[in-house]
C-alpha cells in the first residue's frame, strides 16, 4: 500500500515566506503485529555490529606502457678502425696500414716474434710433434736395480777370531759350518778353538759347537749327507763330525798318515759311498780320505810338476796348496792352487806323474786363494789371488780369459753364483763386498757394499742363489741377501755367456799363436846367425790368424745388414 | 729497417708448409697479411679474443708468469701465434705432410 502525501499550494503563494503552524501528528497509516509471525523469529542476543568511523577507499589497477627486450650478437666485422678513416675506402685503410708499418714498435716488435715463429714452424716441419712414435715396438723391460743387503750378522761369541771358512749345508739347508782360526805366529791357539754351526734363523746363537783338539782352518759339508763335517785341523789331521752331536770329533785320521803341515783345504769328492773327501796343505800332497778306515788315506799324490817322465816327484819339490776344486760331474779330476801362485789340475787316474798332473796354469803373483769352476760352465774357473781376480778357460794355457785390474786392496776370497751363471762375488780386504756380472760390464763390479771396516776373508752363497755368508776377520759372519735380478739368469744368459767366454778364449788363443810364432822366430833367428840380433818378424805368418778372424767378422756385418 | 721487416715476413712465409702469414694489432686491425681481407679480418679477430684469454689463463695462474706462444692445432692445420704487448703475429701451416 503507498503512503503518499501531497504538499499542494496555490501559485499565488509562492515566494512567500513559510508560516509554520502547529499541527497534531495525523495518523498517515498503522500495521498491526502479526502474532502468527512471532513463530518464525527469535530474539536475537548479542548482537554484533561492526562499525568503523574511516575514510573509504576504491581499489584501481593501472600499468605502464611495457618495453619489449631482445638479445642478439653483434657482428662486429672489421676491427676498430680510428674514427677518422673510412673503412670501405681502400685508399685510406692502406694509407692507415702504411703508418703503422713506419712505426718502429711496429719493426722491433716483428722482428723479434719472427724469430720465435721461425723456430716452431721449422719445428713443424722437421718432425710431427703429436703422433705416437714407437708404438709397435714391445715395452722394454724395466731398467734392473740391483740390490744388496746384509739381513743378519752372526757374532763370533767366543770373541773377536777371525774366520777360516764358511760351508752352507747342502741341498739347500739353513745351517751352515763356520769354523774360527785365531793363532798367534808360533800356531798356537790365542782363544778357543771351537767352531760352530749356525742355524740362519737364530743369529744369537750357534745351533751346534764343534771342538776339535786344535784350531780348524776347513770345515765342509758332504754334499750326500747333510750332517756329515769333514775338517782340517792345524797339526795337519783332518775329522770328521756329526752335526747331530757336535763336540769332539767322531773320527779323526791317524796323525802319523796325517799331513806333514796344517791343512788348509778338505773337500768331499764324489764316490758311491758318499764318505771319501781330500785334503791338502802347504806339504804340497794331496790325500784321499775314506771316513769308514781313516787309519790310512786311500790314495796320495805329492804335486809335484815335473818336466820330464824321468823326474821322480818329491816332497822336497812339491808346491804347497792353498785351494782346492773339486767339480763332482768330473770324478776322476780336480784343480789345485798352489802358494806359488800356479793352477795345477790333476787327474786320479793317471799312471805316470805327467799324466796325473796334466796341466798347469801360472795364475798369479802369490798363493792362489779361491779356486772355483762355474757351476754352468765347468771348462772356466776363476782365481783369486795377488790383487786381482781371474777367469780362467781350461783351453788357453798361457793366460786369463777374463781378469780384473788390479785392486787397491787385497782381494781375499770370490765365488760363483750357483744360479745367475755370470755372477761373481769378489770380497776385499777392506771389507768390501763386490759382485761382478760378467754380461753387464766386466771392467768393474756391477755393485760394490761396504759389509764391514774389518777385512772380509771368506764368502760363500747359499744353493739357492740369494744369500751369501761373509766371514771378516772379526769373526762376524754377514748374511747378505741379493736383490730379485741378481738371483736369476735370463734364458739367454747362457748362450750369451758361451759366446763371451768363446770370444776372450777366441784373442787368448789367436794371441798364444802369434806369441809362440814370435818365439820360433826368435830361435831360428838366434840358431841361423849367432852374431845377428832379431831384425824383424815375418809377419805374414801371423796374418793368417787375423785374416780369418777379419773375414768372419766382416760375414757377421754382412748377415746383420742384411737382416736390417 | 721496413725493408727487413718485410724480408723477414717473406721468409716465415717461404717455409715449407705455411699457408698465411698475418701480423695483427691490438685493436684487432691486421696490418699485414698474406690472406683476403675477409679471411685476415676473421683471423684477427677471433685470434685477438683468443689469445687475450690465453694470456689471462697465464696470469691468474701465476702471476709472475707471462705467455710466450699459443698453438692451435688442428686437423687440416696449425696456427702458431706469437702475441706481443701490441701485436700478434699469426702464421698458418699446414702440417699433414
Amino acid at each position: 500500500m503507498e503512503i503518499t502525501y501531497s504538499y499542494t499550494k496555490r501559485r499565488c503563494d509562492f515566494g512567500r515566506q513559510p508560516l509554520f503552524c502547529e499541527q497534531g501528528p495525523e495518523m498517515c497509516d498503522t500495521i498491526a503485529t502479526n502474532p502468527a509471525e512471532h513463530k518464525h523469529y527469535i530474539l536475537r542476543n548479542p548482537v554484533h555490529q561492526p562499525t568503523q568511523n574511516t575514510p573509504r577507499f576504491s581499489e584501481n589497477y593501472v600499468n605502464t606502457i611495457r618495453a619489449e627486450y631482445t638479445t642478439t650478437g653483434a657482428n662486429h666485422a672489421e676491427g676498430g678502425w680510428p674514427k677518422d678513416v673510412n673503412v670501405v675506402d681502400p685508399e685510406a685503410t692502406q694509407r692507415y696500414r702504411r703508418k703503422i708499418e713506419k712505426d718502429d714498435n711496429y719493426i722491433h716488435c716483428v722482428m723479434s716474434l719472427a724469430s720465435g715463429m721461425d723456430h716452431y714452424v721449422l719445428q713443424n716441419n722437421a718432425i710431427d710433434m703429436y703422433r705416437t712414435y714407437y708404438a709397435e715396438m714391445a715395452a722394454l723391460p724395466a731398467v734392473e736395480r740391483n740390490g744388496c743387503r746384509t739381513v743378519n750378522v752372526y757374532r763370533d761369541p767366543d770373541g773377536p777370531r777371525p774366520i777360516s771358512s764358511v760351508s752352507w749345508q747342502p741341498e739347500g739347508g739353513r745351517r751352515f759350518a763356520v769354523a774360527y782360526l785365531a793363532v798367534d805366529f808360533n800356531r798356537y791357539p790365542r782363544a778357543s778353538t771351537a767352531s760352530f754351526v749356525w742355524d740362519i734363523e737364530n743369529a744369537n746363537n750357534p745351533e751346534v759347537t764343534l771342538t776339535p783338539t786344535c784350531p780348524l782352518l776347513d770345515l765342509q759339508f758332504s754334499p750326500r749327507d747333510r750332517d756329515t763335517l769333514a775338517g782340517g785341523l792345524m797339526n795337519g789331521q783332518v775329522g770328521v763330525w756329526d752335526r747331530r752331536i757336535g763336540g769332539d770329533a767322531a773320527v779323526m785320521c791317524a796323525p802319523h798318515v796325517a799331513h806333514r803341515d796344517l791343512v788348509r783345504n778338505v773337500l768331499f769328492i764324489n764316490s758311491k759311498s758318499g764318505q771319501e773327501f781330500f785334503s791338502s796343505g802347504p806339504d804340497g800332497a794331496c790325500k784321499w780320505w775314506d771316513i769308514r778306515n781313516m787309519n790310512e788315506p786311500t790314495d796320495e799324490m805329492i804335486l809335484d810338476v815335473v818336466k820330464s817322465s824321468f823326474d821322480v816327484q818329491s816332497m822336497a819339490t812339491a808346491n804347497g796348496v792353498s785351494s782346492l776344486e773339486y767339480e763332482p760331474t768330473i770324478p776322476t779330476r780336480f784343480m789345485a792352487g798352489t802358494e806359488n801362485g800356479l793352477v795345477i789340475s790333476g787327474n786320479r787316474k793317471g799312471k805316470t806323474p805327467m799324466e796325473k798332473l796334466p796341466a798347469k796354469f801360472e795364475a798369479h803373483l802369490g798363493p792362489v786363494w779361491s779356486l772355483e769352476r762355474n757351476p754352468g760352465f765347468l771348462k772356466n774357473f776363476l782365481t783369486v789371488g795377488d790383487w786381482t781376480v781371474r777367469v780362467w778357460s781350461e783351453d788357453c794355457r798361457e793366460s786369463a780369459v777374463v781378469w780384473s785390474p788390479p785392486h787397491r786392496y787385497k782381494i781375499s776370497a770370490a765365488t760363483w753364483s750357483p744360479t745367475r751363471l755370470s755372477l761373481m762375488l769378489v770380497t776385499q780386504w777392506n771389507g768390501l763386498l763386490a759382485t761382478w756380472d760378467l754380461l753387464r760390464r766386466q771392467h768393474e763390479p756391477v755393485l760394490t757394499m761396504q759389509v764391514c771396516e774389518e777385512p772380509l776373508l771368506r764368502v760363500r752363497m747359499h744353493e739357492g742363489g740369494a744369500f751369501a755368508a761373509c766371514g771378516s776377520r772379526k769373526g762376524n759372519v754377514y748374511m747378505v741377501e741379493y736383490s730379485q735380478n741378481m738371483t736369476q739368469s735370463d734364458k739367454n744368459d747362457k748362450l750369451l755367456l758361451t759366446a763371451i767366454f768363446e770370444r776372450e778364449s777366441k784373442r787368448e788363443r789367436i794371441l798364444e799363436a802369434r806369441m809362440r810364432e814370435i818365439r820360433l822366430k826368435l830361435r831360428q833367428a838366434e840358431e841361423g846367425s849367432p852374431a845377428a840380433s832379431v831384425t824383424e818378424f815375418d809377419s805374414s805368418a801371423g796374418d793368417k790368424d787375423l785374416a780369418e778372424a777379419t773375414a768372419e767378422y766382416v760375414q757377421a756385418v754382412k748377415k746383420e745388414l742384411a737382416a736390417l | 729497417m721496413a725493408t727487413e721487416v718485410e724480408e723477414t715476413i717473406k721468409r716465415i712465409q717461404a717455409h715449407k708448409g705455411v699457408m698465411g702469414v698475418v701480423i695483427v694489432n691490438h685493436e684487432g686491425i691486421p696490418i699485414k697479411s698474406s690472406l683476403d681481407n675477409a679471411t685476415s679480418v676473421l683471423y684477427s679477430g677471433l685470434i685477438s679474443q683468443l689469445t687475450e684469454k690465453a694470456r689471462n689463463v697465464v696470469r691468474e695462474m701465476d702471476s709472475t708468469n707471462e705467455l710466450t706462444f699459443l698453438r692451435v692445432r688442428s686437423r687440416r692445420h696449425e696456427i702458431l701465434i706469437a702475441p706481443d704487448r701490441e701485436f700478434i703475429l699469426i702464421v698458418i701451416q699446414n702440417t699433414s705432410d
